[in-house]
């Protein structure tokens, strides 16, 4: 039946499954449900397969997928009449919190799945029905001398909210089980209906660090779907947003990391720097996260001509200072004694997972969206994807610096070569269904979208990186002491609102 | 790292120069407090931050504040771990149907006098999140609300400002 080593789309050719017309720019396949069993088959012998996301919508249940030796992304689609599936999360464990929010929000049933907890619902909203949901049974943890802390959902510093259960052996943490969905605000209900421009303001919300990150996806994803490209113009602009939302987020995370181990220098300096970052994306483009920035069709406005050599002056100086800084990281032992061995994700882990940014690069794997699926203008514009193998938090603070060089890379190349032109166009009218997979500081978004005839979104769904990276955190304080857990978990940085929704 | 050490001395630091009281906000607090509001804080306020479901915007935003160009600890104001320290609850986001009651009990769990802040567009009214089903709204349909900071998200100034008129109103310099 499966055959080890095929590809992706032969699996989808010899399955005979329908592909759905103008899914654009990956091709979309109606499953039966005998096929989507062969395709849970044909993941377990084929573990270069990776599970991007799985999400539902009434009726409907759809996983995304890519196979990493050939690049190739498909999307697979079974009808659930009855109201259920085969689960995913067996061969693919990223998938199990994705079937347990599906089963949340749409009802649909991974009927074979191992773990059947709720997720996102946590039996607060108003249902309509009377059954009352049973307390949230986290896993059970025997053995003596074990103890259990439970921290948050409101925790003690200003971050979002989630729940987190460590079980200790004296200060080792043996366990860490994770509870997330506090900050759902039903954000994928609220686009569907709308005008993909009117769904743009949610989408630069999904998580306000990825503002661009997550508004970029969801346009390219509307773009695909109704097969419009944005002005060259526009295309340069936001990568320049996204380059500078990557130097932002990195230099405030290194900061913190440094601060997670006391070294508060490091912190206030990488304060400062982050601080020109979000001026000068405030100077050139009207708002310091740059929000609302990018729409489907282009970019709500031009960069600010007086701002330009603001942005060429930032990119100078922070090619000179970050360097400076980085030799005090690593003339400190008394940092390193935190960072290095701390927190390790090993590679085998990290590609099961397929987890993305620098929690996977740190550990090995190579994968960038703005590499291995390039979106214009990164096909005209060179870089380097920095990997390292040890994946600890040290690994993970590196990859980040060295990213940061990238970006000033790429913005000194934007913004020599940035061409004049229209910054938008006007969306068609009519239907049409699409993704697209956007490179953000975390990792890649992958975001999928269908428009009906009346141009409205039908469904909308953004997928965050940190999908695949929280159950990751778990496996990396495993063994580490209770007191590294905020370094581990700041040298991850997932997203709570982009998870949650 | 002496070099930067030394450098940061001849250079002098970075903070800027702070800005006025929100007048909007003075006179909102004025409004609410009725002068009852006594010098007994001192000049300091303690902040306890909960984010009842943003997108995390505000939080960046309130981050930025530590830094040590707006560097918010030279006003006597901090922000505290536990909401037993708290003056002041500043709380970001719509307010999720999951955490309405960790909002409540953090609350409930903060001494008096105490004054609830509700920071960015969403704390305000819900923002782009309000009648959705997993939303119970802004802040006040929790907890009464002495002060409101809009934005999506509000700058550190203008962060900087309410919170500053806060700390003039709460030392009954008004």
């Amino acid at each position: 039946m499966d055959q080890p080593g095929s590809t992706l789309l032969q699996f989808f050719a010899d399955q005979a499954a329908t592909a759905v017309p103008a899914h654009r720019p990956w091709p979309r396949y109606e499953l039966t449900e005998p096929g989507w069993r062969a395709l849970r088959a044909a993941l377990g012998a084929n573990p270069s397969w990776e599970l991007l996301d799985l999400w539902a919508e009434p009726g409907l249940v759809h996983a995304a997928l890519r196979d990493g030796d050939t690049g190739a992304v498909a999307v697979a689609t079974l009808g659930c009449p009855g109201g259920a599936y085969p689960a995913l999360g067996g061969a693919r464990p990223g998938a199990i919190r994705m079937e347990r929010a599906a089963r949340d929000l749409y009802g649909l049933d991974a009927a074979d799945a191992e773990d059947r907890r709720g997720w996102i619902d946590h039996g607060r909203w108003p249902s309509g029905g009377d059954h009352a949901k049973p307390p949230y049974r986290f896993l059970p943890v025997e053995g003596e001398s074990l103890h259990v802390v439970p921290v948050g959902p409101v925790h003690a510093g200003i971050i979002e909210p989630g729940h987190f259960r460590f079980t200790a052996s004296g200060e080792t943490v043996v366990r860490l089980e994770e509870r997330l969905g506090y900050v759902h605000k039903g954000t994928e209900g609220l686009m569907a209906g709308r005008t993909p421009r009117e769904a743009a303001r949610l989408a630069s919300r999904v998580s306000g660090d990825s503002a661009v990150a997550h508004s970029l996806a969801f346009a390219l994803a509307v773009e695909n779907a109704l097969g419009i490209e944005a002005p060259p113009r526009a295309r340069w602009l936001r990568a320049l947003m996204a380059e500078l939302e990557r130097v932002a987020n990195h230099l405030g995370d290194v900061g913190a990391i440094c601060n997670d181990v006391s070294f508060a220098l490091l912190h206030a300096e990488c304060g400062v720097l982050r601080e020109q970052v979000l001026r000068a994306a405030d100077a050139a483009f009207g708002h310091r996260l740059m929000m609302d920035r990018v729409v489907p069709g282009g970019i709500a406005r031009d960069i600010d001509p007086d701002a330009l050599p603001a942005v060429a002056a930032l990119v100078e100086a922070l090619r000179a200072r970050v360097p400076y800084l980085m030799q005090i990281y690593d003339a400190k032992s008394s940092i390193q004694d935190r960072t290095v061995t701390t927190g390790i994700v090993p590679l085998a882990l990290v590609r099961l997972f397929a987890a993305g940014g620098f929690v996977g690069r740190a550990a090995g794997r190579d994968f960038d969206a703005r590499r291995h699926h390039p979106y214009a203008p990164y096909d005209a514009l060179t870089f380097e994807v920095p990997t390292l193998r040890e994946g600890d938090v040290n690994a993970r603070l590196w990859i980040r610096v060295r990213e940061i060089g990238q970006s000033l890379d790429l913005i000194d190349q934007i913004l020599e070569a940035l061409p004049d032109g229209p910054i938008a166009v006007d969306l068609p009218p009519g239907a049409g269904e699409g993704a697209s997979m956007v490179e953000g500081f975390r990792g890649e978004v992958f975001c999928s979208v269908r428009i009906g005839e009346d141009g409205a979104i039908l469904r909308a769904r953004p997928r965050d990186p940190s999908w695949l990276q929280w159950p990751l955190l778990e496996a990396a304080i495993k063994d580490n002491i209770i007191a590294d857990f905020p370094v581990c978990n700041k040298s991850f940085n997932c997203s709570y609102s982009g998870q949650d929704l | 790292m002496l070099k930067l050490l030394a450098n940061a001395l001849l250079r002098g630091p970075v903070t800027e120069k702070a800005p006025d009281p929100d007048g909007e906000a003075l006179a909102e607090l004025a409004r609410r407090l009725r002068g009852a509001a006594q010098a007994r804080l001192g000049r300091s306020l303690s902040i306890r931050e909960v984010d009842a479901g943003s997108c995390n915007g505000c939080e960046l935003e309130i981050h930025a504040l530590g830094n040590p160009v707006y560097d918010l600890e030279r006003f006597g104001i901090r922000f505290v771990a536990s909401p037993r320290h708290a003056d002041v609850l500043l709380v970001t986001g719509p307010v999720t149907l999951n955490m309405a009651e960790a909002l409540e009990r953090t609350w409930r769990a903060t001494p008096g006098p105490k004054w609830v802040v509700a920071l960015g567009d969403c704390a305000i009214d819900g923002g782009c999140f309000a009648g959705s089903y997993a939303v119970a709204g802004g802040v006040d349909k929790i907890l009464p609300v002495d002060l409101r900071i809009k934005g999506c998200p509000p700058r550190p100034a203008e962060i900087l400002a309410g919170l500053l008129a806060l700390l003039a109103t709460a030392e009954g310099r008004r």
